[in-house]
């Protein structure tokens, strides 16, 4: 287990869990990503908690990479961040390949109601049945994508 | 009562969302391949998986099963006269479907939405690609339910 961070992994979780619990004890909303994100449009929804949520999520992952440097990926001391490029047996290159990834991460987490932190940590958290399954099935199919297409 | 756009709500989210982006910083959780050492259980054997992911679950779970108590005892959040509870109640096949669907997004990239907005911040080659693909799905999995949202919402309840 060569690339084991267990420090910094509990630490980082239990920031995205105060997160979560800010919100959750402040304004009663739960941090899911792909839902806070899935909801700014159509326009009429509440979206000005929304974005400002989402600027300053990339604002702390910004200021966090030049106050505490070279923790991982990112900022001015971290290796440069990457996507994975797709597989050598894939003929359509990594841009198409990166597009179906997003593409299959939007419907799929708008028709499931949630991703890793709306199912996994809040909906987990709250104990929701629906959250149990959804996570689940992400985590068992995302390891058999990883396995089968063979992308590490 | 609508205090969404009331500035104390509004430094709520953004208190939340700065350290949401700090926890995924400290993670690593930002690097897509440090996650897919952790999806690639091939790698248990040869000694490359990487476990740090069920740690940072594990530990954000700790902390907001903690705050859902506190919740409880209070009733209501301090901003808003009561909590967001999602809509659904029961297993349907969207929730099963869409989950496996986002399993293998995820599992083809390493980036699931949080990272994904995090990333902005370092904005590595073909983020915007999957940024505009993570928007059009998601646009298109709303189109997908309009259709049939007010029956799902009859049976979920």
């Amino acid at each position: 287990m060569t690339n084991f961070t267990p420090l910094t992994a509990a630490i980082g979780g239990a920031l995205i869990g105060l997160s979560a619990a800010i919100l959750w004890l402040g304004n009663g909303r739960i941090a899911g990503i792909s839902g806070i994100f899935g909801n700014l449009l159509p326009a009429g929804r509440p979206m000005v908690w929304r974005l400002t949520f989402l600027a300053f999520l990339v604002l702390g992952a910004l200021a966090a990479s030049w106050i505490i440097p070279g923790i991982g990926v990112g900022g001015p001391a971290g290796k440069p961040a990457a996507l994975a490029a797709a597989p050598s047996w894939f003929g359509g290159g990594t841009t198409i390949w990166v597009a179906i990834s997003g593409l299959l991460t939007g419907f799929g987490t708008k028709i499931g109601n949630g991703c890793t932190s709306g199912h996994g940590i809040c909906g987990l958290a709250r104990l929701s049945t629906r959250s149990f399954v959804a996570v689940g099935v992400f985590f068992v199919v995302a390891i058999a994508t990883v396995t089968i297409t063979g992308i590490v | 009562m609508n205090r969404q756009n009331d500035i104390a709500y509004l430094a709520v989210a953004a208190l939340a969302g700065a350290i949401f982006g700090v926890g995924l910083y400290v993670s690593q959780m930002v690097d897509p391949l440090k996650v897919l050492h952790f999806l690639d259980f091939k790698g248990i054997p040869s000694g490359t998986w990487d476990p740090s992911l069920a740690l940072v679950m594990a530990a954000g779970l700790i902390v907001m099963f903690g705050a859902i108590q506190i919740g409880k005892r209070w009733g209501k959040p301090l901003l808003d006269t009561k909590f967001s509870l999602p809509e659904f109640t029961k297993i349907d096949r969207p929730l099963v479907i869409g989950s496996a669907l986002f399993g293998i997004g995820w599992g083809m990239s390493g980036i699931c939405p949080g990272p994904a907005i995090s990333l902005i911040a370092f904005w590595p080659p073909h983020l915007l690609v999957y940024l505009v693909a993570l928007f059009l799905g998601s646009y298109g999995g709303a189109a997908a339910m309009t259709g049939w949202s007010d029956k799902r919402l009859a049976l979920a309840r």
